[in-house]
């Protein structure tokens, strides 16, 4: 017998609970940049006057901003909230065992380590110019390192774990451990130039870490996009569907409407989502037959996405006061409903006819956010919101700064969707208007002066978010530092908060 | 019969062979929880009654303690 009794530790959750907002700041910020860059193409060079040009144009920053608010932001989102479930769900301390602590800890310092090197190589241009894959060789096998020991002490604490069955939400993390460990170590087979020789007989070429991709061509496009869609697969559905399935029954104190169809979905997403990536080619090099499958499976896809989507509004069944008084739960039950809209987007998206407008446009842009601002970073931020008075054991520092934040990020993401889905079928209209000969009506600059306005829309709508974002960070900082101190006993579901 | 025909079969055979899977296991989770050998729903309690001292939904039987 202990004399103290055994407590759950939120050391690592901690940690990764900090890079979640930092990293978050740091990728909206310079989203938000990017998004002016391009309605106000003078801030390329904004920092010209000081020789920094080549450190603020677009082409520098995009890949900073996706690779952290995917890399950075979400993936410590979901490195917390592993280390805070997992051990919840499966009734078992990460303080049981030092080598799951140590891995844990272990994990936490590659992965920023990683995050260093990347930020790093970005900002110098150093990249292997594919899209959310551009880290070089010798940073890919530092992710896969990181990858790895997160893996260990997943299926660690499953070995030690109370509970028999494993929570649907451990079958959503392992489903993320596994499917983003397959996709990135074949889309990132690479082989450094230093060791290629050239038609000519040169051996040696380039600097030690740059590559070129073990594909080419259209193989090369369909590895990516294999990749690149079930990134936004694995990475930012699968894992923030875990999320949703503790989080929302645990806040509101219901049990998941259907354990039953939980299950359903989490077989029919696995079995559908990773055909999907074909529509990213569509009208490509890429066989018509391959195009096709890719269109229809993304279709199918609606079922298994509404599936969980349904089942977490339904989960909310005769307690939809909670909706009203808790800003929390708004959070959730919004980006549950994001969840549903953007996964009835994509499909409308892939089918061929709407796909021949849609092609290229902001409307892809669009899509993307309504789905990462609403979905994954509404979901994330309600996590940690959740979490905090539990890990620090205070009651979060104030309602009323959540409540306001809520309205004015879902204002900025409203700004953002609405202001891409004009822009995007204004464009891809004016790219296919001919006339009577097929000469083409207008020429690309007429489209970029046809979408300023929406493009500054766009950029006002990110900096709202961006705004909320950092009332977040406050929030969760008052509430470590003042917040006032709880008892175990007013932690049982609804988080404690002060007006 | 060429390669292309019989990928066109395979390839029916796979989804068709996927189809009956999917819905086998509509039916089981159905039916299982009807006959009463099954039932699913408890384990939502996972999430709700989630302290370390809380009793597990389904203990794991080697874990003698308590």
């Amino acid at each position: 017998m202990e004399n103290r009794p055994l407590e759950y530790d939120y050391t690592v959750a901690k940690m990764f609970m900090l890079t979640t907002v930092l990293l978050g700041a740091v990728g909206m910020l310079i989203g938000v940049i990017l998004a002016s860059e391009m309605a106000f193409p003078g801030v390329n060079t904004m920092l010209g006057s000081l020789g920094l040009n080549e450190f603020t144009n677009f082409s520098r920053l995009r890949p900073l901003h996706t690779d952290s608010v995917i890399f950075g932001f979400t993936l410590s989102g979901i490195f917390a909230t592993w280390y805070y479930v997992g051990q919840r769900v499966l009734k078992v301390s990460m303080a049981e065992s030092k080598l799951l602590m140590f891995l844990g800890k272990m994990h936490f310092w590659l992965y920023i380590l990683v995050v260093a090197a990347a930020v790093v190589s970005l900002f110098m241009g150093i990249t292997s110019s594919k899209e959310y894959a551009e880290f070089e060789w010798p940073i890919d096998i530092a992710v896969v390192v990181v990858w790895v020991t997160w893996g260990l002490g997943i299926f660690g604490l499953i070995g030690i774990r109370r509970e028999r069955s494993l929570y649907i939400s451990i079958w959503y993390y392992i489903a993320t451990f596994l499917g983003i460990a397959m996709l990135y170590l074949f889309n990132n087979m690479e082989i450094p130039t230093i060791l290629a020789t050239s038609p000519a007989g040169e051996t040696g070429i380039g600097a030690w870490y740059h590559s070129v991709s073990m594909y080419s061509g259209t193989n090369d496009a369909l590895v990516q996009w294999w990749y690149g869609h079930n990134a936004v697969a694995f990475g930012f559905t699968v894992p923030i569907v875990a999320m949703i399935y503790y989080f929302l029954p645990k806040e509101s104190g219901q049990a998941v409407y259907s354990y039953k169809l939980s299950l359903l979905s989490f077989w029919g997403l696995m079995f559908v989502y990773l055909w999907a990536g074909g529509h990213h080619l569509l009208f490509s090099t890429v066989p018509d037959w391959m195009q096709t499958m890719g269109s229809v499976f993304s279709v199918v896809l609606i079922l298994p996405s509404w599936g969980s989507a349904i089942n977490m509004l339904l989960t909310m069944k005769g307690e939809w006061q909670q909706v009203a008084t808790s800003p929390l739960i708004k959070f959730m039950v919004l980006a549950s409903t994001f969840y549903m809209f953007s996964t009835l987007e994509g499909p409308i998206q892939a089918i061929k006819s709407v796909n021949a407008i849609a092609h290229f446009t902001d409307w892809i842009v669009g899509h993307v956010h309504d789905g990462t601002l609403g979905w994954v970073g509404f979901m994330i931020m309600a996590a940690l919101f959740h979490m905090a008075p539990r890990v620090f054991k205070r009651e979060l520092y104030s309602k009323s700064l959540m409540g306001t934040q809520f309205w004015i990020q879902t204002l900025g993401v409203v700004l953002y969707f609405t202001s891409m889905w004009i822009a995007g079928i204004t464009q891809g209209m004016m790219w296919r208007a001919h006339d009577e000969y097929g000469n083409l009506a207008y020429s690309f600059i007429d489209t970029v002066t046809a979408l300023h306005p929406y493009y500054t829309i766009r950029a006002v709508g990110g900096l709202l978010y961006l705004i909320g974002f950092f009332m977040f960070a406050y929030n969760i900082y008052k509430t470590m530092t003042s917040g006032r101190r709880v008892e175990e006993s007013e932690l049982q579901s609804a988080s404690p908060m002060a007006a | 019969m060429d390669i292309f025909q019989l990928q066109g079969y395979a390839y029916f055979g796979l989804v068709t062979l996927m189809v009956v899977i999917l819905y086998s296991y509509i039916y089981h989770l159905y039916s299982s929880e009807k006959k009463g050998t099954k039932d699913f729903e408890k384990y939502g309690n996972m999430a709700l009654n989630d302290e370390i001292d809380d009793a597990p939904v389904e203990k794991i039987s080697k874990d003698e303690k308590k």
